[in-house]
C-alpha cells in the first residue's frame, strides 16, 4: 500500500514540481540566463496569493491568474533593463548567474523588511478540502488540487509555445536570435517577453507552494531554486517537455524516499542535479551535448 | 586577446627584488594590522572572524580570480574543515593547532574527491558545488549518523578553547591564503591557470596540463576553506552543523572577493576588511539591511564594475599615468 501511495503522491505532486521549475527553464530559454532569484519569485507569489487571500478573500485559484500579467510585465521590464549590459560582457552566463544571485539577495532582504521573518501560511479551507481518495488512500486537497490547477496552466503554456504564432517566433529566436531577426523578428521584445513568461509560471507555482511547503517565508528562495535547477538539468536544459517528465520523476523518486527513509529525502534533489551532471549533462532529453 | 597587465608580469619577473617586495607588504600589512587591532579593538572572536574571512575571499579568489570557475558550494570545505578537526579533538585528543591542518587536508580531500565536477563549465559547475555542498551537510547533519557527526546536535569543544591562540592561527591563516594568492599570481603555475581560464584549449595546444593544474588550484582553495572551518569552529567552541555547513558563508566570501576585485592579492583582502566591517555595524542588529547592500552592490558591480574596486584603482592609475607622458 504504501508503494502506490508513494507514487500516485509523487505524480500529484510531480506535477506541481513540474510548474515549479518550468519557468527557470523558461527563462534559461532564449538569453542562456540563469535566474537564481527564481525560488525568488516563487516566494513573491506565494506572498501575493497571501495578501490576496487575507486583504481581499480572493480564492488562490484566483490568484494564479492575477499575478500572470503581472509577473510577465516585470519580467520583460527587468529583462529590457539589463540583457543589453549583459550581452556586451566577455562571459554572459556566469555573469547571470552572478547578477541574478545579487537580485535574489534583494528580494529576500526587501520581503524580510515587508512582510517579516516569520512563516504565512494560507488556512486549508481557502481552497476545496475534499481529500483525494485512491487505491484505498487517501492525499491531502493540496496536492490533487495544485496538480489540478497545474495541468491547465502547463497545457496553456505549452499551447502558447508550439501552437501559436508568438510561440513560433519565440523558438526562432532560441535557436537562432540573429536569423530571427533578419526574418523580421524582435527578437528583443520576443525574448523579453518569453522572460517575463518565465516568470509568471514561477509566481503561479508559487502560489500553491503556500500549501505544499506549508507555508512561505522570505528565506525559502535558494532551496526551491537548487531543486527546481535539479529538475531542469535532469530534464534537459531549454527544453520545456523534458521539464515536465522530469518534474514528475523527481516528484516519485522524492515521495519514495519519503515514505521509505525520510530522513535521508532532502539529499533526492542533490542527488539528482550531481548524478545527471556527471553521467548524462545533457539530461533526460538532450539531442545535443549541452553543458561540459 | 592581448592582456597588457600580464605582459607586464611576464617582463616585470626579470627583477627579482620587485617581485618578492610586494607580496611580502600584502602580506605584512594585514598581518601586523589584525596583530595591533587586538589592541584597539577588544572583541577578538569578531576580529577572528574577520581574519577568516579574509582568508576565504583569498580562497576564492584562487579559485574564481585565477581559474574562472566559481565554487559556489564553497561552504562545503569550510564545514568539513570544522567537523573534521572537531572530531579530531575529541576523539584523538590532537592539540588544537595539529588538529587545524588535518581540517585543512580534510577540506582538501573532500576537494579531490569532488574534483570529477571539473567536468562542468561556467555556471554549471558553481551550481554543482552548490549541491554537492548541500549534499555533504545533508550526509552529516543526518540524525541516522549520530553516532560519529552527532548529527544535528553538532559539536561542543568548550575544552580546547583558547582564545589568544585561535587568533594567532586565524593570522597565520590570513598570511598563508595571501602567500598562496601571490605565489600563484607572480609563477608559471599562476600563469598557466590564466591561460586556461581565458581559453583552455589554446593553453592545452601550447602544453598546459589543464586538469592538474586546475586540480591543484583546487586543492590549494578547499585546504585554506578547510583551515578556516577547524579555525571557526575552535574559536566558537560550540556550534551547530547549520552554522558551519552555511550557504551564506560562501555567498559572502564570494561578494567580499569580488567587492575588491578578484584576481588581485590586495583586492579580496580590502573586500572583506571593509564589507565585514559594514557587516558588523549593522549587519548583526538588522541583517536584512546588509543583505540589501551586498545585493545591490554585487547588481551594480555585475552591471558597471566587473572588476571591483580595484579595477577602479587601476582604471584611474592608469589614467594618471597616461597624463604624466603626455605632459612630459
Amino acid at each position: 500500500m504504501l508503494f502506490e501511495y508513494a507514487i500516485v503522491g509523487g505524480i500529484l505532486l510531480g506535477i506541481f514540481y513540474a510548474l515549479l521549475s518550468v519557468g527557470l527553464n523558461v527563462v534559461f530559454g532564449a538569453q542562456k540566463i540563469i535566474n537564481l532569484a527564481h525560488g525568488d519569485v516563487i516566494m513573491l507569489g506565494g506572498y501575493a496569493a497571501w495578501e490576496l487571500y487575507q486583504t481581499y478573500k480572493i480564492s488562490p485559484i484566483i490568484s494564479t491568474i492575477i499575478v500572470v500579467p503581472i509577473t510577465v510585465v516585470i519580467g520583460y521590464l527587468l529583462n529590457r533593463l539589463i540583457a543589453p549590459r549583459l550581452g556586451k560582457s566577455s562571459d554572459p552566463e556566469m555573469l547571470s548567474l552572478i547578477l541574478f544571485f545579487g537580485l535574489s539577495q534583494v528580494i529576500e532582504a526587501l520581503s524580510t523588511l515587508v512582510f517579516g521573518n516569520a512563516e504565512r501560511s494560507l488556512p486549508i479551507n481557502s481552497i476545496p478540502t475534499a481529500p483525494l481518495k485512491l487505491f484505498g488512500e487517501s492525499y491531502p486537497a493540496d496536492w490533487w488540487v495544485s496538480a489540478l490547477v497545474a495541468i491547465p496552466l502547463l497545457a496553456i503554456f505549452l499551447l502558447f509555445l508550439y501552437r501559436s504564432s508568438v510561440g513560433l517566433q519565440v523558438r526562432a529566436v532560441i535557436s537562432d536570435s540573429v536569423e530571427a531577426a533578419v526574418a523580421g523578428i524582435n527578437a528583443r521584445r520576443i525574448s523579453g517577453l518569453y522572460f517575463g513568461v518565465g516568470f509568471a509560471l514561477a509566481a503561479c507555482a508559487g502560489v500553491w507552494g503556500v500549501f505544499i511547503f506549508g507555508g512561505v517565508s522570505p528565506t525559502e528562495g535558494p532551496a526551491i531554486t537548487v531543486t527546481a535547477f535539479a529538475i531542469i538539468v535532469f530534464g534537459s536544459l531549454g527544453n520545456p517537455i523534458g521539464t515536465l517528465v522530469a518534474g514528475i520523476i523527481f516528484g516519485i523518486f522524492y515521495q519514495l524516499a519519503q515514505v521509505y527513509v525520510p530522513s535521508w529525502s532532502n539529499l533526492v534533489p542533490y542527488a539528482l542535479v550531481i548524478a545527471t551532471m556527471l553521467t548524462r549533462p545533457q539530461g533526460l532529453f538532450g539531442r545535443r551535448q549541452r553543458v561540459a | 586577446m592581448p592582456k597588457t597587465a600580464e605582459i607586464k608580469t611576464l617582463q616585470n619577473t626579470g627583477s627579482k627584488t620587485k617581485t618578492l617586495i610586494s607580496p611580502a607588504i600584502a602580506t605584512l600589512v594585514p598581518v601586523i594590522g589584525f596583530a595591533l587591532a587586538i589592541h584597539v579593538y577588544s572583541n577578538e572572536l569578531l576580529l577572528t572572524y574577520m581574519a577568516i574571512y579574509v582568508a576565504l575571499a583569498q580562497g576564492v579568489n584562487i579559485m574564481y580570480g585565477f581559474t574562472g570557475y566559481l565554487p559556489f558550494g564553497y561552504f562545503g570545505f569550510f564545514g568539513v574543515g570544522a567537523y573534521v578537526s572537531g572530531l579530531a579533538m575529541l576523539n584523538y585528543n590532537l592539540p588544537p593547532v595539529v588538529a587545524v591542518i588535518v581540517g585543512g587536508l580534510g577540506g582538501a580531500l573532500v576537494g579531490a574527491i569532488l574534483s570529477p565536477l571539473f567536468r562542468l563549465r561556467g555556471a554549471y559547475f558553481a551550481i554543482g558545488t552548490l549541491a554537492a555542498s548541500e549534499a555533504i551537510y545533508t550526509i552529516v547533519a543526518n540524525p541516522s549518523l549520530q553516532s560519529i557527526t552527532n548529527g544535528p546536535y553538532g559539536l561542543n569543544l568548550a575544552n580546547y578553547y583558547s582564545s589568544g591562540m585561535a587568533y594567532g592561527s586565524a593570522i597565520a591563516l590570513v598570511a598563508i591564503s595571501i602567500i598562496a594568492v601571490s605565489y600563484v599570481r607572480g609563477s608559471r603555475f599562476g600563469l598557466t591557470l590564466k591561460a586556461i581560464r581565458d581559453d583552455p584549449y589554446s593553453a592545452s595546444m601550447a602544453g598546459v596540463n589543464v586538469p592538474r593544474q586546475r586540480f591543484y588550484a583546487w586543492l590549494i582553495s578547499a585546504a585554506i576553506a578547510g583551515m578556516a572551518g577547524s579555525i571557526f569552529g575552535w574559536a566558537t567552541s560550540v556550534f551547530y552543523p547549520q552554522a558551519v555547513f552555511d550557504s551564506s558563508l560562501s555567498v559572502l566570501a564570494i561578494v567580499f572577493a569580488l567587492f575588491g576585485g578578484v584576481g588581485s592579492v590586495w583586492g579580496p583582502t580590502i573586500g572583506a576588511v571593509l564589507l565585514y566591517s559594514v557587516y558588523n555595524a549593522i549587519g548583526i542588529s538588522n541583517p536584512e539591511y546588509f543583505q540589501l547592500i551586498y545585493g545591490l552592490v554585487i547588481v551594480l558591480l555585475v552591471l558597471f564594475a566587473p572588476r571591483g574596486l580595484l579595477g577602479f584603482w587601476n582604471f584611474f592609475a592608469q589614467k594618471i599615468r597616461r597624463k604624466r607622458v603626455t605632459n612630459d
